[in-house]
Parts: C-alpha cells; structure tokens; sequence
C-alpha cells in the first residue's frame, strides 16, 4: 500500500517530496501533545520542511558576508539566525562563535567593570540568594 | 516512546542534495553548515507541529490535519511556502485518487472472478498514522550513515 507520498515512482525520478515520512513522523510525534497525524498533514510538514531547508541555505548564502561567494559556512548561518526575525527560533541551536580567547577576555573585563561599581556604590551589586 | 537521538535528525543525503540544488552551482557547504541546517530542520518541524497543533485543538480536534500544516505557515511568517504546499496537496490527492481508482479497478477485475472480502482495504484519504505502511517505507530509504 504504499510509498505513495514519498511518491516513489517505479521510474524512480519525480519525488513529491524527499525527505522520509517515517522520520518526519518519529519528530512530530516527539512533541506531547500530539495525539495524531493525518497523513496528509505529514506529506506537507515533510515537503514544508524542504522548503524550509531550500530557504534557510539560500537566505544565509545570500546574505553571508565575504568576497569570496564560494562556500556556504556556520557563521552564514548564525548571522542568519540572529539577524532575521523569520529564523529568530534558531537562535539558541545556531549560536554565534567566538574564540575562546575573546570569551575569556569578556569574562575578565567584565570582572573588572563589577568590581569597579561595586566600589563606587554601597548598595548590593553583587548577586545575593 | 524512546527515540534514540539519531531518530530525530533527518538523513545526511537527502538534506545535502537538497541543499546542493538551492544553491549555486559550485557553491560548496562546509560539513558544519550542512550539519546546522539539519538541525534546524529537526527544529523546524517541531516548531511547525507544535503551532500545527494549536489550530487542531482550536477545531477541538485531535488528528492534525492539512489546513492545519498550512495555518501553520502563516502563523510562523512562512505565507511564501503556502502556495507551493497548496499545490503540493493538490498533486498528492491527485496521486491518491489516481491509485484508488487503480486498486478499484483491479478489484472489479477479480471481482469477475470471486466475491472477495476486498472491500476492507480500500484506503481513505484521512485516516491516522498507517505504522506498517511507513516501516516499509524506511526500509525503502536510502540514507547515509555519516559524519
């Protein structure tokens, strides 16, 4: 009974949608409070989720920053998820990079800039639980 | 239900062609952003259910539906998507009602033949998750075991 949405043709070319049905289903139904899934409403999260890919890759190329156009890289993607407000939702999975020496610089001066306020003023700067 | 990490990420080779064919032509993708994109994609889909989901209950229903899936889109600020997900629906209808007739035909073909208890397994156009009909499907798939 069958491939059908995969569209799995026996000439093999014209998929309606690539992505596997199983696997997408296994993520849907990850979430609580899904009861069940009308197979419809699977065929078009999986070709949504194409899309979605097909979107993602080229918003991030064409917004990426560099002369050389010739790689798509994990900070195009980043800058994406930090910048625009459609992929804001991407934000905690595609964090921006930064060297470890600059965050432990951060860190110093921040340490500092406390330091500095909690001398200046008598209130209680410091955090208290 | 115990899902092993693995199961919700989405196959390496399928995500890289597709991605291959948005892009440009000799524009590489370096492993960590084809790695990225997957995840997002993994994200994606929960997203999308979730909102999904918050219509089905808003029709006081419990099987997620198409109009869901596309109420979705809008409420997620994808409306771009929705007219190819509208025609995507369409083909897949077509497509179902394309086989049904087929599997109709065949029956009244055998029907010559005997009075068969066939009838059960005509299929319906909304129905719940088929588990059988999917687990065959995966084995169907190709899928790169990678990274």
């Amino acid at each position: 009974m069958a491939d059908v949405a995969v569209g799995k043709d026996k000439c093999g070319e014209q998929r309606l949608v690539s992505l596997p049905l199983s696997r997408i289903r296994v993520i849907m139904k990850s979430s609580p409070e899904v009861s069940s899934i009308n197979q419809e409403a699977l065929v078009l999260t999986a070709k949504a989720t194409e899309l979605f890919v097909q979107y993602l890759a080229t918003y991030s190329y064409r917004h990426g920053s560099g002369k050389e156009r010739k790689a798509l890289t994990y900070s195009d993607l980043a800058n994406t998820a930090e910048e625009s407000e459609t992929f804001q939702f991407l934000a905690d999975i595609l964090p921006k990079k930064i060297l470890a020496s600059k965050y432990l610089k951060m860190l110093k001066e921040k340490r500092k800039d406390d330091e500095a306020n909690a001398g200046d003023e008598s209130g209680d700067d410091e955090a208290e639980s | 239900m115990a899902e092993r990490p693995e199961d919700l990420n989405l196959p390496n080779a399928v995500i890289t062609r597709i991605i291959k064919e948005a892009l440009p032509d000799g524009v590489n993708i370096s492993k960590e952003a084809r790695s990225a994109i997957s995840r997002a994609a993994s994200v994606f889909v929960l997203y999308a259910t979730s909102c999904a989901n918050n219509f089905a209950m808003k029709g006081k229903r419990k099987t997620l539906n198409a109009s869901d899936v596309l109420s979705a889109m809008e409420e997620m600020e994808f409306q771009r998507f929705i007219t190819p997900l509208k025609e995507a629906l369409e083909a897949y209808r077509r497509e179902q009602k394309g086989k049904k007739e087929a599997s109709e035909q065949k029956k009244k073909d055998k029907d010559k033949k005997t009075d068969s208890e066939e009838q059960d397994r005509s299929r319906e156009e909304e129905n719940d998750e088929d588990e059988e009909r999917l687990e065959e499907e995966e084995q169907n798939e190709e899928e790169e075991v990678d990274n």
